[in-house]
């Protein structure tokens, strides 16, 4: 089993925060709005750096996603700020009109995603926004796994020509992505390489599919473990190899089993190569109020969960 | 060279036509508002409005039109392809399968002169105030010009715009709210009465201008340049055009029955006998 070292916890949103001021000094097109969460999103930097070119609109997202849709007309690339509910669900049909169907070069970067959001509890802890995105014409969905690969996808995403959503969240998560690694948007990271089972995981549970994926090694399992940080477009090529190789997969993300990328990976196999699957996700419910690691362990999104999964899937070969 | 006041008007009767053809040949769209709209329109294109040549979507020196009550696309499209935009042999296609003129308009299929789908509404005047602060970073002097519904107004998310275009002073911008009274259901004021929009404008800080004439080209001229004598001077601008929906067509003035509905053949032919062929039908 490949070592993976947490060179110390940090937030995935941190990791947009310095992408964005890297885009500041680089990138004179950039430009960034935020609705009233400049905190939250750690977009300090670039507002102090950047005033002229930093937009604060207020508890008012849709008008902000249409300024940013409007915003490239004339060669700007916006990147939006707010949490995860906010940057989609709320403005779905802005996003749908003037940004995907009008192929705008908008980038809705959004935190506090999923169930790691904690004690707000359910209002906040958006679990259908993969789905929702993902199902737009032309739109990239990206979910990060850590600090480093947060900030490489925020640098990444200002190159890509098109509108993408890309979704962070609020904790403080293991970091152990290379610094300043490689970003390949539409690629998945092999991260171990196994025999038995394949996991395939996303965001915070990447994490939790090495720590799985070790424990399964002491159990004598081999488990090939992939970081697919783009949803959409998946990673299909990859994917395949790998199942074609180990038989099964365990997918594994902080997201609604409906829509999320369990779903985007059965219909990839289901079409190409029909294999055992089991799905580390939430059940089709909402969330609620406590601590990420409670929340986390209660709705069975981690590493115990993707080895009794992995357990589960090997025996369904 | 401006067109003269003839060819305004020639060029006025031969969109109502194209509007008219539009609709009746597909049976759908949406005439009533876009003949209300059509002095407003032509105007824009052909006096107001300082444009280059052919069409690029970032629009840098000129100025961006956004239509935001999109479903007004027969007018927006007859005076586009009228202007040069694209072949006015094309207006045929309208809302037919493989078009680039769809129902409403969009950018998916490269239409030039467009540059935001629009149609589920309130979306545009966001739009617009983003283009108008990518101007002000690009060192752009030009203008961006829109074009409401007054019952669009009814959507939040203008307020929100309405808001922020105030607050950050947003003076490049003359958005228009097309004051017909009128929308699907009926009168504004039954449906849902919105009071004085000119108060309401006001009370959120923008500098509002009325043209009373709203389907006289003259008025509409006089009235717009004075809308553009006003921007640059810290406030955005308001237009409160008041038209007359399915205006140059008798029947369908004083109601809101055609907002979206297209003429029968009988209809076609008095609503063009009321509008002689001016410049050669598509």
């Amino acid at each position: 089993m490949k070592k993976y070292t947490n060179t110390g916890n940090k937030d995935t949103r941190s990791g947009f925060g310095a992408g964005l001021t890297e885009l500041g000094k680089t990138n004179e097109n950039v430009v960034a709005l935020c609705a009233d969460l400049i905190g939250s999103l750690k977009m300090d930097d670039f507002k102090k750096n950047h005033p002229e070119r930093f937009f604060q609109v207020g508890i008012a997202e849709a008008n902000m996603i249409g300024m940013a849709a409007g915003m490239t007309i004339g060669g700007k690339i916006p990147f939006t700020g707010t949490f995860a509910n906010f940057s989609t669900g709320r403005v779905y049909d802005q996003i749908r009109q003037s940004v995907a169907y009008s192929d705008k070069n908008v980038k809705i970067c959004a935190s506090h995603a999923g169930l790691t959001l904690g004690e707000d509890g359910a209002t906040h802890q958006i679990l259908e926004d993969i789905g929702l995105m993902k199902m737009l014409p032309g739109m990239t969905v990206i979910n990060t796994c850590d600090y480093n690969q947060t900030k490489a996808a925020t640098i990444a995403i200002a190159e890509h020509h098109g509108p993408v959503y890309l979704r962070f969240g609020r904790p403080s998560v293991p970091n152990f992505t290379p610094e300043n690694g490689e970003f390949k948007i539409g690629k998945g990271v092999l991260l171990n390489e196994g025999t038995d089972v394949t996991i395939v995981a996303t965001g915070h549970l990447v994490w939790e599919a090495l720590v799985a994926a070790e424990a399964l090694e002491a159990k004598g399992i081999s488990a090939e473990v992939i970081d697919i940080h783009t949803i959409k477009p998946l990673d299909e090529e990859m994917i395949l190899k790998s199942v074609g190789k180990t038989g099964c997969i365990v997918t594994a993300e902080e997201h609604n089993i409906l829509g999320g990328l369990g779903e985007s990976v059965a219909r990839t196999l289901s079409l190409n190569h029909p294999a055992p699957q089991e799905f580390v996700a939430v059940q089709d419910s909402f969330g609620e109020s406590g601590t990420p690691a409670q929340l986390m362990d209660k709705y069975g999104l981690n590493s115990d969960a993707i080895i009794a999964a992995a357990e589960k899937v090997i025996k369904r070969k | 060279m401006k067109p003269n006041t003839q060819q305004l008007n020639d060029l006025t009767t031969q969109v109502r036509r194209d509007i008219l053809r539009m609709v009746h040949a597909v049976n759908s769209g949406h005439p009533g508002g876009s003949l209300g709209c059509t002095e407003f329109m032509v105007a824009l294109y052909q006096n107001l409005m300082e444009r280059k040549e052919g069409f690029d979507m970032d629009g840098i020196n000129e100025d961006i039109f956004f239509l935001s009550n999109g479903h007004i696309s027969p007018v927006f499209y007859s005076v586009l392809a009228r202007s040069g935009y694209f072949p006015v042999s094309e207006l045929a296609t309208f809302r037919h399968i493989n078009s680039r003129l769809q129902g409403h308009p969009t950018t998916h299929e490269g239409l030039p002169g467009v540059r935001i789908a629009s149609g589920s509404l309130g979306q545009g005047m966001s739009v617009a105030l983003g283009a108008a602060q990518t101007k002000k970073l690009n060192g752009d002097n030009h203008l961006i010009y829109s074009l409401h519904g007054d019952g669009e107004l009814q959507e939040g998310q203008n307020w929100e715009a309405i808001m922020y275009a105030a607050a950050y002073k947003v003076d490049n911008i003359i958005a228009t709210i097309d004051l017909n009274g009128k929308q699907i259901d009926g009168a504004t004021d039954d449906v849902l009465p919105m009071g004085s929009l000119k108060a309401k404008f006001e009370a959120f800080g923008w500098d509002v201008l009325e043209i009373k004439e709203g389907n006289n080209l003259e008025a509409i001229i006089a009235g717009m340049t004075e809308a553009k004598a006003k921007t640059g001077k810290g406030k955005p601008v308001c237009v409160l055009l008041h038209t007359e929906m399915g205006n140059g067509v008798d029947y369908m003035m004083h109601t809101h029955a055609w907002h979206g509905k297209a003429p029968n053949d009988e209809q076609l032919e008095n609503a063009l006998a009321q509008n002689a062929e001016t410049l050669g039908d598509y």
